[in-house]
Parts: structure tokens; sequence; C-alpha cells
């Protein structure tokens, strides 16, 4: 069975080809595209449990070493050899899982959202696209592959956030997105380099097993690396800031592509290559110290908005950021808990919202929304749960991934207790800008237009299936990764286990970390930090709830006071509000200088010199050409002689 | 090794010096006095009527190639019919087997009409 | 009495059995030709299909077997099923091609289809013969079929020029070859190849033989002639460009094939003892031949002259990895040649179906704008001509990749230098192309001669043999070097 992996990624292929030749040229019929792209999606998925279910037979330590199903070999050059092929292992299958449920539940909302859109046949073709990209990236068994994987799923994002690109705007932010992306890809692409330069050797399996030869300096700068890329994919600080831009594709686009699972690749890349992480301790603490910033940061700026997708873009780099904070701490497992239980309640929010825009006409800014949960029942419902779930509001999903991370961010040899504040203060804002969603969305007085008013109804079935599928997985997919504290038993974590080994490892390197532990991890101490585990658990859930209190305050009792604290801090609201300016920063000191370089380079250097030079060389080949054509004279004598001169040639040459 | 050709050569370098010398001597020696009667391809004999380039019927070369041709298989089958004995029943088989080729070829010419004179 | 004991055994027959199955639906064609009314021709190019697929079958009992059949005159072993399977191959795409084409021009009758066949019996036969003799004999084959068929367009008179100018000069080059061949066996007294091989081998000669260094030298020319290597190029873009743009195809490829499938078979198999000789000879024919083919081709305007020249440059690629002669080279060959036929064939089948009959349009100027009303058809051009310039991920790339490192693993640095150089001039003709094709209006209506579904078929065999050899080379790789293991 398992040596079927090959099979999940198969699928969508042929789905694509499918739609994307077949289908755009016979002009199929948006049924037989439909189910054609979400039975591909339905067997990539079953197969993904039949071999979920096949490595689960296995005893835990065999899983992690199936053998790769090798396809192929691929690139064969000299000592340098690079397959096809798959690694199946209880990382990469818990990923596949995710990544073709959570697409096959999307695949089946899109056919009601793109029903009467004139590029329906593109969009699944696309799409489909996308998720065998995806399911390469993540099923790749070589560094190389995955970077194809990564790539391709980077070109869809960027053909679906420009998917209406008659308008100018999501044409740019697809531009937008492409170049942030690039400069992440470029470090990525250097790391592989890196790798191959050190280790001789592309394969994960190979890398893994000759990664302890390397020296402290190399792997740190190989993982800084990796690193750079994954920052670019998942939009970290830095590199975030295409994501906000990207809500301007289709909204299922965004739930699936720019919130479940394109986004969270760059947390899994850490993952795979946490064995190189784990050599690395000041690239652990970067990872840390970037994602703990970008959970708080990206936070901050979601307070304000007023798009319903954007709140929930910048909700999206928020929690990314948690992940990264996960697997920065050594928590590897806890951040693949969160990528999978985001991947359920943030695609659920993206859906939901998607729906809202359908009652409402398309209308994204919640201003003109309001009260309109009596009539989009499912939806509203189902947007609650997840809400409910991203809050970490115990019970559901999210608080125990999140919990989890914030223990592990504590209490790691690599954690400290700054992070944990951070994170429990990115909690709490997570908890405030939510419910603001919420509260100014479906409650309260409706501000919408009567013309607006008269249309808003409840999505069709095929899509609120989907929703209340995924709100079932909101409340539910938490349990299997419930804290021992909480007297429950994390399978999550043990099945996760053979590959990302247990607790957070690495003491000898700890010394070095730049972030010291406040919290001996001693034998000694476990007692207490049963005790201090419950403790912190209740004050995040506390400040979450406090920050559901603040919401509720300023946009149901009181709803006149956002206006004047705004008024108030006039000039931090303004900074706030404009995302800190730093789009506007980036025009200035990246955008425009290099364009002026550009320009430079463009002028002076490549028409001034290069393409002097290179007309030079064109127009002396081309008098060559011309003197040479002239022996060409059509006379068969001339040929012969021709002929008899080379013969004679050939001869004195070879008797000299 | 070489050595042995070495009259060779001599003889070809003595042949091209023979044609060489006799055209380049006369050519020197011999007194030109060119007039339209000499210059013309006959000297003797009556001027041409009419074009002298005529065309003459592509039959002529069709049944003269098929001529050769079938000709060339008769030629073959001289030594076979000296050896046919010795050979026995393989050379017979490969005989008729060379023979039915041609006779392909023959069926294809006639039914092409290539042997029809009008 | 020895002498009659001539025995044709089964290994015999299975050897050459792909060329018997040409011969005998050649046979059949050119006998229902003649009985077939002429409205009811169409069914003999399908007739050739069948043929050629059943010899592609009966080809099949050579996979791994190396034996020698009629007195070791022929061989089947790994490189001669590389370059049967190769031809046939080539041989399936000209026929599909000509489905549609030789109809249109009025050219499809038998004999078309009878001298595609023999010409790849020839071919063939030039892949697996082990004896200069046969060699020279399926040379010959394969010639004078397509000396027919370059000329069988009879009221064109450029088609009948160019028939006329390669049969005259290709007679008197075979007359090289067959000289050549004569000092060979003149001065080591055998004609079969590892028989050469085995008297170089024995004899301690050193400069002392120039007869047969004569010999090897006519042979080149001769050879040199085929594979249309500079200075014996200069046929090559007047046939191309007269001849029915199928058969410049078919020229362009299988000719090739089998030229360098004997060169190769001679030079690696009966004389790498000269091979400090020969190397240097065809270093300078590498050289003169990649770029005098690039620097012509740069500035013509017709499409056909255009790939006739740089047909003649990809021929010195090749020579590149026969200078490098290690078995990345040889096998880069292989690898070449392969490549090669799905981006020529390709290339020259998008030229065929943009033409109409009396009216080819080659120029460039008519392929302004093709990308716009017929973008698939432009699309499939596109990725031939980024093949044969050699821009990844093509088939054109990964051949030329292997090609020259092989060149600078054996320490031609300066070979693989000029190479690339080449290389790059080719890719300003080629993009040219693409140029007109996207960003030129069209100067007037183009309308397509009519599609037939079996070109179609072929650009799509071509477009996936140049895609999937230049995105997953290494099976193909594999397949080359497995095919010439034993000449190393």
């Amino acid at each position: 069975m398992i040596d079927l992996v090959w099979l999940i990624p198969l699928f969508p292929a042929v789905g694509f080809l499918f739609n994307g030749l077949i289908g755009k040229w016979l002009d199929l019929d948006k049924r037989v595209v439909g189910s054609v792209a979400c039975t591909a999606l339905g067997l990539s998925f079953l197969f993904s449990i039949l071999i979920f279910f096949s490595l689960l037979k296995l005893p835990p330590e065999a899983r992690a070493a199936v053998p790769d199903k090798v396809l192929f070999d691929w690139i064969v050059s000299g000592d340098f050899k690079t397959v096809i092929g798959y690694k199946v292992d209880p990382l990469s299958i818990v990923m596949a899982l995710v990544v073709s449920g959570v697409s096959f539940f999307i695949h089946v909302y899109s056919v009601g959202y793109m029903h009467d859109d004139p590029g329906f046949t593109r969009y699944f073709a696309y799409l489909n696209l996308f998720v065998f990209m995806m399911l390469t990236l993540v099923l790749a068994n070589n560094f190389l592959l995955m970077f194809v994987g990564w790539e391709g799923v980077g070109l869809c994002s960027y053909l679906l956030i420009g998917f209406w690109f008659e308008r100018d705007a999501p044409a740019n932010a697809g531009k937008k997105a492409f170049v942030v992306n690039r400069v992440g890809d470029f470090g990525f692409l250097l790391g592989i380099f890196l790798i191959f330069a050190h280790l001789g050797t592309v394969g994960f399996n190979e890398v893994f097993a000759k990664a302890p030869s390397l020296d402290t300096a190399t792997v740190t700068l190989i993982t800084l690396m990796l690193f750079v890329g994954a920052a670019g994919k998942s939009a970290q600080i830095p590199l975030y800031v295409w994501l906000p831009d990207a809500m301007e594709g289709p909204t299922p686009v965004s739930s699936l592509i720019h919130a479940a699972t394109m986004v969270t690749s760059g947390v899994y890349m850490i993952a795979r290559c946490h064995l190189l992480y784990s050599m690395a301790p000041i690239s652990m603490a970067v990872v840390a110290i970037v994602g703990a910033a970008t959970a708080l940061y990206a936070a901050s700026m979601g307070l304000l908005q007023f798009d319903i997708k954007r709140v929930l873009a910048y909700s999206t780099i928020s929690q990314l950021g948690y992940m990264f904070l996960a697997v920065g701490v050594g928590a590897f497992s806890a951040g693949i808990f969160h990528l999978m239980t985001h991947a359920f309640f943030k695609g659920l929010l993206f859906l939901g919202a998607g729906s809202v825009m359908h009652a409402m006409s398309g209308e994204l800014d919640m201003r003109k929304m309001g009260g309109i949960w009596k009539r989009v029942p499912i939806t509203f419902l189902t947007f609650l749960v997840a809400t409910l779930a991203i809050a970490g509001i115990p019970g559901f999903s999210g608080f125990f991934s999140k919990d989890e991370i914030l223990w592990q961010a504590f209490s790691s040899n690599h954690g400290h207790l700054y992070l944990w504040v951070v994170g429990a203060v990115a909690a709490g804002m997570t908890a405030f800008y939510m419910f603001r969603l919420l509260f100014v969305t479906f409650l309260g007085p409706c501000r919408a237009s009567e013309e607006v008013k008269k249309h808003i109804h409840e999505s069709p079935p095929i899509m609120t299936i989907p929703l209340m599928v995924l709100a079932l997985l909101s409340v539910i997919g938490g349990y299997v990764g419930i804290p021992h504290i909480l007297g429950g038993r994390n399978f999550f974590h043990e099945f996760l286990a053979p590959v990302l080994g247990g607790a957070p490892q690495g003491t000898e390197h700890a010394a070095f970390s730049l972030v010291r532990p406040v919290f001996a991890s001693g034998g000694a101490a476990v007692g207490e930090g049963v005790n201090m585990e419950l403790l912190l658990m209740g004050v995040s859930v506390a400040v979450a709830i406090i920050g559901i209190c603040i919401a509720f305050y300023l946009y149901i009792w009181k709803t006149e006071v956002p206006k004047r604290l705004g008024e108030r801090f006039k000039t931090i609201y303004t900074i706030v509000f404009n995302k800190y300016y730093v789009d506007e920063i980036y025009e200035v000191c990246f955008v425009n200088s290099t364009k002026k370089l550009g320009t430079f380079l463009w002028r002076r250097f490549d028409d001034g010199v290069v393409d002097r030079s290179v007309n030079l060389v064109a127009e002396l080949m081309a008098w060559l050409g011309s003197v040479l054509r002239r022996i060409q004279t059509g006379y068969v004598q001339s040929y012969a002689l021709g002929i008899i001169l080379g013969a004679v040639i050939i001869i004195i040459f070879l008797i000299r | 090794m070489l050595n042995t050709y070495v009259p060779v050569l001599f003889l070809i370098g003595l042949a091209v010096f023979f044609a060489v010398f006799a055209v380049g001597v006369s050519h020197l020696l011999g007194p030109r006095r060119v007039n339209p009667v000499k210059a013309s391809p006959y000297e003797c004999g009556m001027i041409t009527l009419g074009p002298t380039h005529q065309a003459v019927p592509i039959k002529y070369y069709i049944i003269a190639m098929l001529f050769l041709v079938f000709d060339l298989e008769v030629v073959f089958l001289y030594p076979w019919a000296i050896v046919f004995r010795k050979l026995g029943v393989f050379g017979f088989v490969e005989m008729m087997i060379f023979v039915f080729i041609l006779l392909i070829g023959f069926i294809y010419v006639w039914k092409k009409g290539a042997l029809e004179w009008e | 009495m020895e002498l009659f004991q001539v025995q044709v055994t089964m290994t015999d027959l299975l050897v050459i059995a792909p060329e018997l199955a040409l011969t005998g639906f050649a046979l059949v064609i050119l006998l229902m030709s003649a009985f077939a009314r002429p409205e009811r021709r169409g069914f003999l190019g399908y007739t050739a299909l069948l043929g050629v697929v059943a010899a592609m079958v009966s080809l099949y009992w050579g996979i791994g077997v190396e034996a020698s059949a009629f007195g070791g005159m022929v061989r089947i072993d790994p490189l001669s099923f590389f370059f049967k399977a190769m031809i046939l191959l080539i041989c399936l795409l000209i026929v599909l091609v000509s489905l549609g084409y030789a109809k249109r021009e009025g050219i499809g009758f038998g004999e078309y289809y009878v001298l595609i066949l023999f010409a790849a019996v020839g071919m063939m036969l030039m892949a697996s013969g082990v004896n200069l003799l046969i060699i020279f004999l399926g040379l010959e084959v394969m010639s004078i079929s397509i000396y027919i068929l370059a000329g069988i367009m009879r009221d064109d008179t450029r088609s009948v020029e160019a028939a006329f100018k390669y049969f005259l000069l290709g007679a008197f080059a075979s007359a090289f070859l067959l000289y050549g061949i004569a000092l060979i066996y003149a001065s080591t007294g055998t004609l079969d190849l590892a028989g050469i091989g085995r008297v170089l081998a024995e004899q301690s000669w050193i400069s002392g033989r120039p007869i047969l260094i004569t010999g090897v030298a006519l042979l080149t020319v001769g050879f040199g002639f085929k594979l249309a290597l500079v200075p014996f190029h200069m046929w090559t873009p007047d046939v191309y460009e007269g001849a029915p743009t199928s058969i410049t195809a078919f020229m362009a490829t299988g000719v090739k094939a089998a030229g360098f499938a004997a060169f190769v078979r001679v030079f690696f198999y009966a004389l790498p003892s000269l091979q400090a000789h020969w190397t240097q000879i065809m270093w300078i024919l590498a050289v003169a031949t990649m770029t005098v083919g690039n620097i012509i081709a740069l500035s013509q305007s017709n499409i056909k002259r255009m790939l006739a020249y740089s047909s003649i440059a990809h021929a010195g690629y090749i020579l590149v990895a026969f200078v490098a002669g290690n078995e990345l080279g040889i096998s880069g060959i292989l690898f070449y040649l392969l490549a090669y036929v799905f981006m020529n064939i390709g290339a020259f089948t998008v030229v065929i179906l943009l033409g109409k009959k009396g009216e080819e349009n080659t120029l460039i100027g008519d392929y302004a704008g093709i990308g716009y009303h017929h973008p698939l058809l432009a699309l499939a051009m596109a990725v031939f001509m980024f093949s044969l310039a050699g821009v990844p991920p093509t088939a054109g790339f990964m051949a030329k990749f292997y090609v020259f490192s092989a060149a600078v693993k054996a320490d031609y640095y300066w070979l693989a230098v000029i190479g690339v150089l080449n290389s790059a001039v080719a890719a300003y003709y080629y993009l040219r192309v693409l140029i007109y094709m996207y960003f030129r209006e069209p100067e007037r209506e183009q309308a397509i001669g009519g599609f037939s579904p079996a070109a179609v078929l072929a650009i799509i065999i071509s477009v996936w043999g140049v895609l999937q050899m230049g995105i997953l080379p290494s099976a193909f790789l594999a397949l080359a070097r497995q095919s010439i293991q034993f000449l190393l």
C-alpha cells in the first residue's frame, strides 16, 4: 500500500492535465470540470488515508524507516544524481493528509463559489496543479524535488492571485507575491547548493545521515539560508508583505493556498530539516525570534483593519509566526500540530468569509455589514467555531496546539520567558481582533445598503457542507494531541516522534543559545514544571478571554468608544492602520532604488556597453555570414571542388 | 614500402608533363589566324538546317535502363547455372527469391506502362 | 567445395528481420501502387505505416542480443539496435507526416513510400553492417532512394535541381568512399571491421602506412559528404531547400543517423588504434562544421535553408562528442542524435503544416503573427526552436550539455568553448523565428494547408520526446550508455 504513494500526487496531476488541456479545448461543461477536479482530490485524499493507516499498522520505530519510493532517476550528471522519489513517514503523511483533505473540501466549496465565473475551467486546472505541486513538495524525498514543488506552488499562487488579471490590483498583487517569493527562493536555493557542496547529495536520507559531519558554522549558514526561503514562502518578517495583497485572489484560493497549505510549507521544511536546525542553535534562535516577532507584529496590524480578508491575512501571518516560534524552540511536532489545526480553522475562516461575501454581493468591508447572522446561520455558527478555535478557547483545536507552543516557548531548552510573553500577548490580540471581526460582521445593526440587504442569503449546500466539515475538524482536530498535564495522551506527538524525535533536544548546544532558558529543564524541576504549565495555560486562556471581552466592550456594548480611542491616539492609530508604512518603506528603499539602478544599468551599461559589443559581434557575424555565403554559388562544379579541396587537406594533414 | 610506388609516381609525372608540354608548346608556337569559317564547329559539310538539339524521346532511355537491369539479371544467372548442381536446393531457393524480386519490378514496370511504345 | 556450404540459419534471418519486413512491405506497396486505381492510393501510406510498425515489432527480438549473421557481414548488438530503433522511429514519424503532406503535394503515389522504406533498409544495413562492403551497399541503397525522393516533385524545378545536384555530388562522394574502402582493403587485407581492428592492433605501424591513412581520409570524405560536414556540406542547403519538406526532414535525421552509425562503427570499432590520428582531423572538422553552419545560418531568410545550415551545425556538435571519444562522448552522440530526431522532425512538420499546395511559405516573414493565429502550432514550434537552440528544459539542452561535458572531460577545453560560443550564436537565428511568430504582425492572411491528424500526432510525439529527454534525460542517457558499453 505504501508503495502506492506516487498515486497521491498523480491524481491532481491528471486532473490538471484533463481540465487544463482537454477541458479548455472541448469547452467542457462546468459539472464535468468540477467533478473531475473534486474526484481527483477525493482519490488523492482517500489514498492518503489508506497509506496513513498502513503506516499506522507498522511499529512506531519502523514508520520513519519506510524505504523511499523511487520512481526513476531524474538528473544524472557525473557524480551528481537525484531521483524522483517520494518519502513516506509520519511527518510527510500528516502533511499529505492535511493538504489533500483540506484541498478536497475547498475544491468542493469552490464548485459553488466559482460557479458563475467565466474562468471556471482555468480555475480548477490551476487549483489541481497547485495541489499536485504541494503534494510533491511534502512528499519529496530530496531537496531538489522539494524545490520543484516549492516553485510550483509559488507559480500556482501567482497564477491564482492574479486570477482576475483583467483588473490591476490582482495582477499587481500576483507580481508582488512572485517577486517577494523570489527573494526567499533565492535563499532556499543557496541553502540547497550549500548542502550539495558540503555533502555531495540532496537526498533527505543521505543528507541527514551525513549531517553530523558538518561543522556548526556551515550548518548555521545552511539553516539560515533555508530559513530565508521559509520566511519568503511563509510570509515572515521581513518578507510578509505579499500575503495581505494576495487576498486579491478568489477567496477559496486564499483559504487553500494562503492560509491552509502553501504558506505553511516553510514550517514543514524546517521540521523536515529539524536535524540540521538542532545542530545550529543560532539559527533556532533566529527562527524563534522572527516567529515570535511576526506573531505579535502581524497581530497588531490585524487589530484595526476593516477588510475581513485582510484581517484574516494578518491573522495567518501571525499564526505562522506561532508555528515558527514552535519550530524555533525545538518543538517541531507542536509546530506541525498547530499547522494542522490552523489549516482547519483558518481554512474555515476564509471559506466563511467567502460565504459572507457571497451573501453580501461581494462586499469585503466589515463596516458595511453587521447583523447578518440570522440570515446566514450556518456561516455564522461555523465562523464562530473557527473564531473560538483560533482564539484558543479550551475545548477547541486551537487551544491545544497554541497552548503547546506557548508552553514549549517557555520551557524548552531553546525557549525563553520573553518568547512566551510575546506569544501570550499576541494570543490576546488574536482573540481580540477575531472577535472584533465576528461582532462587527455578524452582530449589531446591519449597515449594508438596501440593495445589498435584499440579497443576503445563505450559501448553497455545496458551500456550507465543507464549512460544516471543517468546523467539525476545528473542534475535534485538537483532541489528537491533548497535553499530558490535562490527563490526555498526545497521540499526535507520539505519531511524529519517530521522525521529529521526542521532546526538544540538543542540550549540548543549549549553552550556545542566544536566548538562555530561564527555566531549567532538569529532572528535579518536573513537579514544578507541571504546576508551571497549568499556570501558564491559565494565563494564556485568561489573556484570550480578556481579548474577547475588550472586543465585546468596544464593538457590541460601547460602539462609539473605538472612534474616540482612534482620535485620542491618532498617531499610533494611523501608523498601525497603515500597516506601519512598511509597504511604503519597501517601495522607497528597495523598489525605487532597484528601479533606479535598473534604469541606470539599462541606459548606461546595457545600452552603452553590452548592447554595443553584442551588436558589434552580431554585425561581425552577419558580415562573415554574407562572405561565406558567397562560396555557396549553386554550381555543382564548385561544390565538387570543395569536396576535392577538403579531401586534399585531410590527406595532407593525416599523412604529414 | 613506398619505394614500390616511385615508378608509378614517375609515370604520372611524365604523363602530366607530356600533356601539358604538348598543349603548351602548340599553344606557344602555333600560328593563330582566326576566321569565321575556322571558328565554326564543322569546317566542312553543310550548314545544319533547323535546331540541332532535338529531344530524343525519353522512352529510349527508359527502355535502355530497363534493358540494363534485366540484362544484368541474366548475366547473374550464368554463373549460377554453372554451379547449379553444387549449390543444390538452397541455391535454387536463393535464386528464385532474386528472380522473384526482379519479377515484381518487371510487373510494376509493365503495369505502369513503361513498355508501351505509343 | 567449402565455398558452397552456404547455409542461412534462423539467426541470420532474425538479425535482418526488420530489413526483411520493410523490403517485403515495400514490394507489396510497389505492386499495389501498380494495380490500385489512382483515387484509391490513400491506403498505400497506411500500408507503409504498417510496414514500419511490423519492422519495429520484428526488431523486438534484438533487445540485448549480440549476434552476427551471414558470415559476419551484419551484426545485431546494442549499438546497431539503438540505431535501427532510431531509424524506424524516424521512418514512422516521416510516414506519419507524409500521409497528409504527400497527398497535398500530389506525390503520394506508391513509389514515394516504397522509396522511403527502401531508404530505411539501406540505413539499417549501414547501422548493422560490420563489413565495409555491406556498409557501402547500405549507403548506396539509401542514397539512390533518396536521390529519387528529393526529385519526386517532378514539376517543381527546384526539386529536380536538388535531386540532380545531390545525385551528381553523391555519386562523386561515393567514389571517394569506395576508393577509401579499397585502400583500406589494400593495406589490411580485409573488409571486416573487427578484422581491420585486429590487423591494426597487431602491427606496430607508426606513420608508415600512407595508403591506409589515405584510405581513412577518403572514408572520412565519403561519410563527411553524407553527414554534410564542412567542407563537404555545400550541397546541403540547395538540396534541403529544393526537396519536398518531408524528405528534407528524412535526410536531416535519417541519413545523419545512419551515417553516424556507420561512422561510429568504423572509427571506434575498426580504427580505434588510429584514434590519435583521426581525432585531430575530427577536431578541425567539428570546429569548421559548427562555425560555418551557424554563421551562414544567421543570414538566411528561408526557414528550410536555415534548418539546413542548422543541421550542418548540429552535425558539428555531434562531432565534438566524436572527438571526445570517451564513454560520455559516444553515448552523447547517440543521445544527441535522438534528441535531434525529435526536434528536427518536429520543426519540419510545423513548416509543412504552415505551407499550402504549391505555396510553401518558408520565408521567415511568413511566420509573422503565427503565434496568434495558430497558438498551439506556434507553441510546438517554439518548443522545437528552444530545443534546437539548446535552452533548458529541452532535449537540445541536455544533448549539448552531455556533448560539451564529454569534451571537457576529455580535456578538449577549447573545443567545448568554441561549441558553447557557437550555440550562443545559433540562439540568434532560432529565436528570431519566435520573434516573428509572436511579435510581428502578419504581412498577409495565413491559412493552413489543412491539418492532417497524423502530422499532429507526429508533432505530439516530437514535443513529448523533446520535453521527456529534456526534463528526464537519465533514462535515455542510460540507454545510450548501455548501447555503447561493448565498444569500450
